[in-house]
């Protein structure tokens, strides 16, 4: 149970546009990163693994290979340095959390099947 | 200046430049300001200041006789030279007094004080009542390291380890940390930085952690010792 007034604070700071993705979604994450003074964005593309928490402490985890290597990043949902997020492709999952994923190496993590675009991803909060 | 408040709960909020900041939510005030002590009256400089209302019926007389006239036998009011000017209105849950060491200018008796007072301030102290953890040994309450999972270590894993000497001093020094009560300590933490208020739902976002539970009473004051800094 989450107190009222810690929520009227929080929907303040939620981002106007909320992300709309799926865990198992490959994804371009937009973030705004300060160079000196200039800003630039940068794309991090990979599998959402999870996501967690709720209002402003909502978190969710990108996995990516790297020269090799897997590569995660967790990023706040309502943060103001993610500039925009970009759904490239459809997972299809059994699951919410999609750890398993870096057991796998090679094929068995690159696709997790195609699934037609559902209106679920429009409105994230049917169920 | 005090206000006193109730701890709300933490949570996250962004920064100008997008970082996540750890906030304490504390809904601080309205209180009144009950009765003004003064060298004159009382020998000392202090203000009484009230919180949250209490049901008549749960009031003593003494709390109900600090917001209101309460009827007196004649003799008695004969005797009893009136304590000054009262706020009237419902008792108060909460009183304290805060002293202060020169006369608190521009106060009176049934003044309202809100988080407006903290308004452009950018740093608060905090005051509050830690959470009661019972009787708590020595890796909790003192931080002690406690000894080895293995390497011989049996049902101690836990324990302190030695509390002083042999036969000089033959004794265990005062002050020995050890196992025992925790919590329930009046703390002050200084200096938190002020991230916002919200006037209207008397609210105060304050950087980081306060002691107390969620719903616990804390007080809010204007830095004793600003950071050098910035004031």
């Amino acid at each position: 149970m989450i107190n009222k007034l810690i929520q009227e604070v929080e929907t303040k700071f939620l981002r106007p546009d909320p992300l709309k993705f799926e865990v198992g979604d490959t994804v371009d994450v937009h973030c705004r990163i300060l160079e000196g003074t200039k800003e630039r964005i940068q794309v991090f593309t990979g599998i959402v693994l999870a996501r967690r928490g709720a209002g402003t402490r909502e978190t969710f985890t990108v996995r990516r290979i790297v020269g090799g290597e897997g590569v995660e990043r967790i990023f706040p949902v309502n943060s103001p340095k993610i500039a925009k997020l970009e759904v490239v492709r459809h997972g299809k999952t059994r699951r919410a959390k999609l750890y398993y994923l870096r057991k796998r190496v090679g094929k068995a993590t690159k696709l997790v099947q195609r699934r037609a675009r559902e209106d679920k991803v429009e409105v994230p909060s049917s169920e | 200046m005090f206000l006193l408040g109730r701890k709300v709960g933490m949570t996250q909020v962004a920064d100008a430049d997008g970082r996540a900041i750890p906030v304490t939510l504390v809904q601080a005030g309205p209180c009144r300001v009950l009765r003004i002590k003064s060298l004159q009256s009382d020998g000392y400089h202090a203000l009484q200041i009230g919180f949250e209302e209490k049901p008549r019926r749960l009031a003593s007389r003494a709390e109900r006789g600090q917001v209101a006239e309460l009827e007196r036998s004649a003799t008695s009011q004969k005797n009893k030279k009136s304590a000054g000017a009262k706020v009237g209105g419902e008792p108060s849950r909460v009183v304290r007094e805060i002293r202060f060491s020169v006369d608190p200018v521009g106060h009176e008796v049934g003044n309202i004080l809100t988080v407006d007072l903290f308004d452009g301030k950018k740093f608060v102290d905090v005051i509050g009542v830690t959470k009661g953890r019972g009787f708590a040994g020595v890796m909790k309450r003192h931080n002690f390291g406690g000894q080895r999972a293995s390497h011989g270590v049996k049902k101690c894993h836990r324990a302190l380890g030695s509390v002083g000497q042999n036969t000089y001093p033959g004794r265990v020094h005062p002050g020995q940390k050890m196992s025992g009560r925790f919590g329930v300590d009046r703390v002050t933490v200084r200096n938190l930085k002020l991230f916002s208020i919200d006037k209207d739902k008397n609210l105060m976002l304050i950087r980081g952690a306060i002691p107390g539970p969620n719903g616990g009473l804390v007080m809010v004051r204007f830095p004793k010792e600003p950071p050098r800094s910035q004031v």
